[in-house]
This record gives structure tokens, sequence and C-alpha cells, in this order.
């Protein structure tokens, strides 16, 4: 289908049609969409920022939302910080994005720059009026990953490659409310923002201080249909005993990868529900989606996306659309593409029966007296078990081999106290023998409460061996 | 269950799961000599430090790694005690 071009995000939702009912719902207050188009969250001071480069640090994502709104199409450059970026790298992101204006609602920044900003607040409440917003900027979106020297990386985008996987739609999407477990100030957050948002669907924003039984009853109040996380985050809420107060017609998980475990324990807890798992990546832009529950992809995906060109170099899927980043921005930037246009995932892909698999990141292998282990590949069996909840498969120092693979299994709530460990154990190492080289099976299974999962929704691996 | 009883168990298991002949576990066997490889040792320490919640290897930087069996039972002994 041929997309419109969408000019900014504010005319977008001005688009959207009736907007009665349509609600963005954080954790604390709602505001309506169509109080967004009326009012301004900056107290008015948009104009100010027109052409400019503009931060946008908030302490919470509902006001995020507020300022995207009324910034894209406006502003030359939004830069979007992340929940958890250390403050001390915000010297180099207003260098790096020559950032002369920051949004936000923190009363101290504590900031030590030379160059002058201009400094608008964001409020939580909307006030009257708004500026001629005749004046468009095709504006530049700046999303934060985190670089592997501890500075953030700077990924630039535009509403069209950001929205470029999302259909317009001409159709009432009436009833539809999104949620996310997602931060929105995330590729994966955002993208749930901007379908809800650029049809006019409602969309319940998550809250860092809010549990996750506390969300999902918030979710389930507010009627979500439609809501998304990673692997980690719904294997987590699935823990919960509120997991079954919501009946989603449209579950999406992204941003690890969906081993057949969880797709199925989902299949099995949401019977209703179809079930998606995308594969994107804030450098590489949505490719495509898996909606036939089977985990990895069908082979054909490869040559047969519209849109979107893939191949495999080097057993990593490299990928080039019209929604991929255009670049990175700092001094001396790493190249995002190659010459022909690629972006290189790092994602390592096998092809078996016709079928890809994802088999984990470049980075991440460990190395076992020489042979490669991928620790996402283990971690799919080990979660094949009925009784098993979510692992992590790390690397432990040994003296004999230097290094050897452990896993940490958390249980299902009902195994754990009912289960001999010892037998437990055996079945799962049974498991794994019977699927991996023996290089590739745990040396110990480690059981424990629970998992660390980042603010990112991606499960803390630890870089150092152990 | 004492120290000993648990290294036989775990040679004993390790070597089933891998499908490796274990030879008796006398005090005089060379470990060398057991049937298990380099991998089933890293595989029985590991599993020994999570049980004994000991690791011999890492008490000092200049271990000698034990030579029989017997030694090897001293060794998990004396790091116990």
């Amino acid at each position: 289908m041929q997309q419109t071009e969408r000019t900014s995000l504010w005319n977008a939702l001005s688009a959207a049609g009736d907007l009665s009912g349509r609600f963005v719902f954080g954790a604390e207050s709602s505001i309506a969409l169509s109080d967004l188009l009326k009012g301004s969250a900056l107290y008015g001071r948009g104009e100010e920022l027109c052409g400019r480069s503009v931060l946008v640090t908030t302490t919470n994502q509902f006001t995020t939302a507020w300022a995207l709104i009324e910034l894209d199409g406006v502003a030359r450059r939004i830069v979007l910080c992340t929940p958890d970026m250390p403050l001390e790298h915000l010297p180099y992101v207003i260098e790096s994005a020559d950032v002369d204006a920051i949004v936000t609602d923190r009363t101290i920044l504590d900031l030590d720059i030379r160059s002058p900003l201009c400094f608008c607040p964001c409020s939580r409440q909307i006030v009257d009026g708004n500026f001629d917003r005749s004046v468009q900027h095709q504006t530049e979106w700046i999303l934060l990953t985190s670089g592997t020297t501890g500075q953030p990386k700077l990924v630039v985008h535009t509403l069209s490659s950001l929205a470029g996987a999302i259909k317009n739609s001409n159709t009432s999407a009436e009833g539809v409310v999104w949620s996310t477990f997602y931060d929105i100030r995330r590729y994966g957050g955002l993208q749930i923002f901007l379908r809800a948002l650029l049809a006019g669907n409602s969309l319940v924003l998550s809250s860092v201080q809010e549990s996750t039984a506390d969300f999902l009853a918030r979710a389930s109040s507010l009627g979500v249909t439609h809501i998304s996380g990673t692997p980690s985050q719904w294997r987590r809420a699935l823990m919960s005993p509120s997991a079954h107060l919501i009946q989603p017609e449209y579950i999406r998980l992204s941003g690890e990868i969906a081993d057949q475990a969880i797709l199925n324990q989902l299949q099995t807890f949401y019977p209703q529900a179809r079930i998606a798992h995308a594969f994107a990546s804030t450098e590489a832009g949505v490719a495509f989606e898996v909606n036939d529950g089977l985990a990895g992809f069908p082979s054909s995906v490869i040559e047969h996306t519209p849109d979107v060109d893939m191949r495999v170099d080097d057993h990593c899927l490299s990928i080039r659309s019209n929604r991929t980043a255009n670049r990175y921005l700092g001094t001396e930037p790493p190249i995002l593409k190659n010459e022909d246009g690629f972006v290189n995932t790092a994602d390592l892909i096998e092809l078996r029966d016709d079928r890809y698999y994802f088999v984990g990141r470049r980075d991440g292998v460990i190395n076992i007296g020489g042979l490669k282990v991928y620790p996402e590949e283990i971690e799919a069996v080990i979660n094949r078990h009925p009784e098993v909840q979510m692992s992590l498969v790390r690397t432990k120092k040994n003296p004999i081999t230097g290094s050897i693979v452990v896993a940490d299994v958390v249980l299902t709530e009902h195994s754990s106290a009912r289960r001999d460990l010892r037998a437990l154990q055996g079945d799962i190492l049974l498991l794994c023998r019977e699927a991996l080289s023996s290089h590739k099976v745990p040396a110990a299974i480690n059981f424990i409460p629970v998992l660390a999962v980042a603010e990112s929704g991606k499960i803390v691996r630890s870089k150092c061996v152990m | 269950m004492d120290i000993r009883s648990e290294i036989v168990d775990q040679f004993t298991q390790v070597a089933q799961e891998q499908g490796i002949p274990l030879a008796p576990l006398t005090d005089d066997l060379a470990l060398l000599d057991s049937g298990l490889d380099s991998l089933c040792f890293a595989i029985v320490v590991t599993r020994l430090e999570g049980l004994l919640e000991v690791d011999p290897f890492s008490s000092s930087e200049d271990v000698r790694f034990p030579v029989t069996f017997g030694e090897f039972v001293r060794f998990y002994d004396n790091a116990a005690n």
C-alpha cells in the first residue's frame, strides 16, 4: 500500500478523525488527545523552539509524550533522552546533537555547558492556546542507545523512518487501546506510541514507580486491547498474579529473541490473542513481523518482505529499507550503513528446515575451550521445560577449561515449592543434552528467585566473566 | 553427605551424563585414567563448588592440580576444613 507522507505527528493526529474518548493514560493522570491538539504543554512557548535542536529530558514518559506531539514538525531536531541515561553524558549529547534548547520538567539539571541554551519547562498541565504551526520542519528524531564505551550512541531518524512500518489506516480503529511495557523514550516503546497516536487511539503508559501487577491491573481497568513488550517483560508478567486480568486481542514481542516457550505460554494464557513477534532495532528499524506462532521466521521472509531488502552476511542479518536510521551523530561516529545502504544488525541467524532462527548476538558470543557458545540458544532450550519461567546463561571462571557455561534459572511459581530440585536439575540437563552439543550443556543449573530485567526490558547480561 | 561421597557421586553422575565409562574410584587412580576428560572435570569442579560451597582452586594462585583421585578428595577436604 502506498504510504502518504506524514508531515508531523501533530498533523497526523489532527487528521485522525474523531478523537472523543481517546486518551494518553499515565500512572497518575491522563489527558484527552483532543486537548493535546488544542493546548500546549510547553506553556505556549513552542514558537521559541522553532528550528532548534531540542533535547527532551523529563522525569516521566507522560510529559515526554506531550512534548513530542508539540515539537515534531516544529523543532529541527528532537533529542530524546532515555530514562536511565546518566546525566554526566548530557554534555556529550548536547555537543554531538548541536542542542540549543532543552525541554524538561526537572527543576535542576546541573549542567556545565558554555554555549547558550534555551530552557523551556514542560508542564503536567496543558495550557490554552497554541501557535502558528504553518512553518514546518522535517524534524530529525535523535534516539539514544547505549554504546560500548559508556557514551550513548546518537541514532538519527525521521518520523517517516520511525513510522515506516505503520500502515496508514482510513478505517476506524474503534475500541483499540494500546499499551506497552516499554518506555516510549526507547525505540520499542516509541513504536507503540506512534502506532497509537498516528491512528488516534488511546495509549496506556507504564511507569517505573509501578509494579508489574499494578500496571496490569491498571491496563485491565482501562480496557487495553493491544500490548507489547520484550520476551523478558512478558515472562515477568506471566509470573504476576495479575496476568489474568488483561484480555488482550493482540500481543506483540520485540527487542529480544522470542523463543517457542514464551510464544506457547502466551498463547495458552491468552487463547483469544493474536501473537506476533517483530524483528526491529533502533538502527535497523522495523524489518518484519512473524504471525504464525512459531519461533524464528520462514526463509522466504528474506526475499519476500515488501519494502525491506534483507541479506545474510556471514550469518548476520543485514537490512536495507526506508525504516532504517539515517546515520549516527557525534565525533567520529561509527558507520551505520555500508556502501550499499545495508545496516548489519549483528544478530546471528541459522537456517534449519527452511526456517531461520535467531541464535544470539555476534558480540554476545562466549568462548568455551575455543568453541563458540551463544547464550540465547541454550536459554531457548532450558525455557522449553514446563517448570521454567526464564533463564540466563553465562560463563563462569573455571580452573580447567578457563570458563564454563552455567545457567541461572527462575522456576514457575507453582513448581519451586513442590519439586525435588535435584531431580529438576537433572531433567533440565537431560533436555539440554538431547538438544545441544556437549560444550553447550550447562555445567550447573542454579535456581534463583528472580532475574534482573533492565529498564530497556531486556534481561541483564553481565559482560564480565564470573 | 560427606565430601568423599559427594565427590564420588559427582564423578559418577558426570560420567553417566557424558556417556563415558568410569574407572573404579580408588585413591591411587590417576585422574587422567579415570575416563573423564577436561570438560567433565570442569563440570565436576563447578558442581562441587555449588554443593560444598568451596572452590579450592581459587584459594591460591599457584595451586597444584591433584594427580590422583585420593589427592583430589584431600584437596577438597583441606579446603573445606
